[in-house]
């Protein structure tokens, strides 16, 4: 091959990443559709489009509007924040484990809300989500806080995952005392933890999309500073990268992403561990790819999930959290038992 | 002098390496930092690619500071390789060249025909074009080094740090590698400074050798001047002997015993 042949090369590859592209919006697509129609009261398509084009106020028209919609809509903001806050946490810490949660994020919300409920007596599910977003964002700032003062020139994915590790234990021991006094709260905590997109209506998908809108933004900003970074910090700064700058954005955006997931439904486990390992074969090691990729089969597997939360157990349903757990830990077990992870 | 330390100190922690250290680097001169283990030659090779900051003193590239300057600024002009860096499993060779152009990269341009024209000649100067698609972790330990060269080359600077560019690999490898930096300082007039550990290899591929110990320079130089047995004894508390390299008529150490341990 000659060196004018990288030419033609590169161009295919651009090719084929915009078909998989392409590809994965379909199958998100399908798994809208899926979302939408199954369920309790099964909805035909035909019926489902009239009742969000022309609705005449039947049964069909208020299920679709009103449940369907906005949980699939959830669903499709939450599987894109977690699947993109996985691949940026994993990338990151070049630890092919690392899980949105290591920033403490997942637990700064649930004690935020247990906290929020004995403290302040607050009442409703919006309450919680603001509480939740908000305990999600000072949990991540004290980790990051933390993780810088062990480092030099800003934390490392060690002190970050240490210092994540401690804040997380310490908000959970706190979360534990909690709702071991209150009934209430544990009522509440029980619910958050099982983790679950049904029975929030649109209210609460407005409330968390500008979070995830910022941090996706952030997150493609951050991806091509993410793949210098892939090759070790002193290589990164050799390229003229900014390190505490890249990382300072990375974090801001795992925080945002995953702070307004769990805010709303609560603590999804798998799909910011899994979800990147799916997306990798498929983009390679460019984060440019690999986000956007993992965002969508976010999406595609978390509303997948709960169409099978929805059918498996009638007449009742399973929490999509629980899914999840379920197809995901053999699925990870499987993965790694195929090929060992890879080394990021 | 393209680069220069200017009374520089640099430490780790409360360790101090490098107390005050002078030294100058001219352009299109290949510059190779010797001295035994712990002397603080790679730390300073780190402090000249601005990979750390200096506790005291100053580094100036082309006579400006290279703190005051942007980093992305600097990475237009001045290359590093740091010693053993690693990659994400799957990364090819292409791929890695690529991720040379970062700096000349914003993220709404992500690639150009500049950036086009620029990896192709990398892979040819290092002689990889061939093995442009493969994984970085296929290739044998000499081709990967060439292949992080070749990424350091993409950045399209005429001025590269190595710090011990032939580390792990065999003489053979560690030869090809220094004929590949001897060519891209003879054909483009590349400035490079390396620290390298085999003494024999640097004489016969630098022009000027900078021998280190406990963070200062106790003598810098041609090879000549620098390799004598006194100073092998002085640095490297190594009883030797230096006799004329049959080959490239460059000094070469025959090293008797160590001063210490009779």
């Amino acid at each position: 091959m000659s060196a004018t042949a990288v030419a033609p090369r590169l161009h295919g590859i651009r090719r084929r990443r915009g078909l998989v592209l392409a590809a994965l919006l379909a199958a998100v697509c399908a798994a809208v559709v899926l979302s939408v129609t199954i369920g309790a009261k099964p909805v035909p398509l035909a019926d489902a489009w009239s009742a969000l084009t022309a609705p005449t106020g039947t049964e069909n028209d208020i299920v679709i509007r009103s449940l369907r919609v906005p949980r699939t809509a959830l669903g499709v903001l939450a599987g894109i924040a977690l699947g993109v806050a996985g691949a940026l946490m994993q990338g990151h810490t070049r630890n092919p484990l690392a899980d949105p949660g290591l920033l403490g994020v997942t637990q700064g919300a649930a004690f935020a809300m247990v906290a929020s409920i004995i403290l302040l007596g607050a009442q409703s599910l919006l309450a919680y989500i603001w509480f939740g977003l908000a305990g999600a964002l000072v949990a991540s700032v004290c980790v990051f806080t933390l993780g810088m003062v062990g480092g030099r020139g800003g934390p490392t994915p060690v002190t970050l995952a240490l210092a994540g590790t401690a804040v997380s234990a310490f908000l959970y021991a706190l979360t534990s005392a909690i709702v071991l006094l209150d009934e209430q709260a544990m009522d509440v905590f029980r619910f958050w933890q099982s983790g679950s997109v049904a029975g929030r209506g649109p209210d609460v998908v407005w409330q968390v999309l500008p979070f995830i809108v910022v941090g996706l933004v952030l997150a493609l900003v951050n991806a091509p500073g993410l793949n210098a970074l892939s090759l070790g910090e002193d290589v990164a700064r050799g390229l003229g990268q900014n390190i505490a700058l890249t990382r300072g954005v990375g974090v801001t955006a795992v925080t945002l992403l995953t702070g307004a997931a769990v805010a709303s439904c609560g603590s999804l486990a798998f799909v910011g561990l899994v979800v990147p390992h799916l997306a990798r074969p498929l983009s390679g090691t460019d984060h440019r790819w690999l986000l956007p990729y993992s965002g969508l089969i976010g999406a595609a597997l978390l509303l997948v999930a709960d169409v099978i939360g929805r059918v498996v157990a009638p007449p009742g349903e399973l929490e999509v959290g629980v899914v999840l757990a379920l197809i995901g830990a053999p699925f990870f077990v499987a993965l790694v038992r195929r090929r060992k992870p890879v080394r990021l | 002098m393209r680069l220069q330390a200017a009374g520089v100190t640099l430490g780790y922690g409360d360790r101090v390496v490098v107390d005050g250290l002078d030294l100058g680097i001219e352009a299109g001169t290949v510059t190779t930092i010797i001295g035994p283990n712990g002397c603080g030659k790679s730390t300073l090779l780190r402090a000249l690619g601005r990979l750390l900051k200096p506790r005291g003193g100053e580094v100036l590239l082309d006579g400006r500071r290279i703190d005051g300057m942007p980093t992305r600024e600097v990475a237009k002009v001045l290359g590093v390789l740091p010693q053993a860096p690693t990659a994400p499993e799957g990364l090819t060779v292409a791929d890695l060249v690529a991720r040379g152009r970062h700096p000349h990269q914003t993220w709404y341009r992500q690639w150009s025909s500049d950036d086009e024209s620029a990896v192709a000649l990398a892979l040819e100067l290092t002689g990889l074009t061939d093995l442009a698609e493969r994984p970085l972790d296929e290739l044998s330990g000499g081709q990967r080094q060439r292949a992080w060269i070749s990424m350091a080359l993409a950045q399209g600077t005429d001025l590269l740090l190595l710090d011990e560019p032939t580390t792990f690999l065999d003489l053979a490898h560690q030869v090809e590698v220094l004929e590949l930096v001897r060519n891209l300082h003879q054909e483009a007039g590349r400035t490079i400074v390396m620290v390298l550990h085999d003494l024999n290899l640097a004489a016969r591929y630098a022009d000027r050798l900078v021998a280190m110990r406990g963070g200062r320079v106790v003598a810098a130089g041609g090879p000549h001047e620098v390799l004598t047995e006194e100073l092998m004894r002085e640095v490297f508390e190594l009883d030797a002997k230096v006799i004329a390299d049959p080959v490239a008529g460059t000094p070469m150490v025959v090293p008797i015993r160590p001063l210490s341990r009779p």
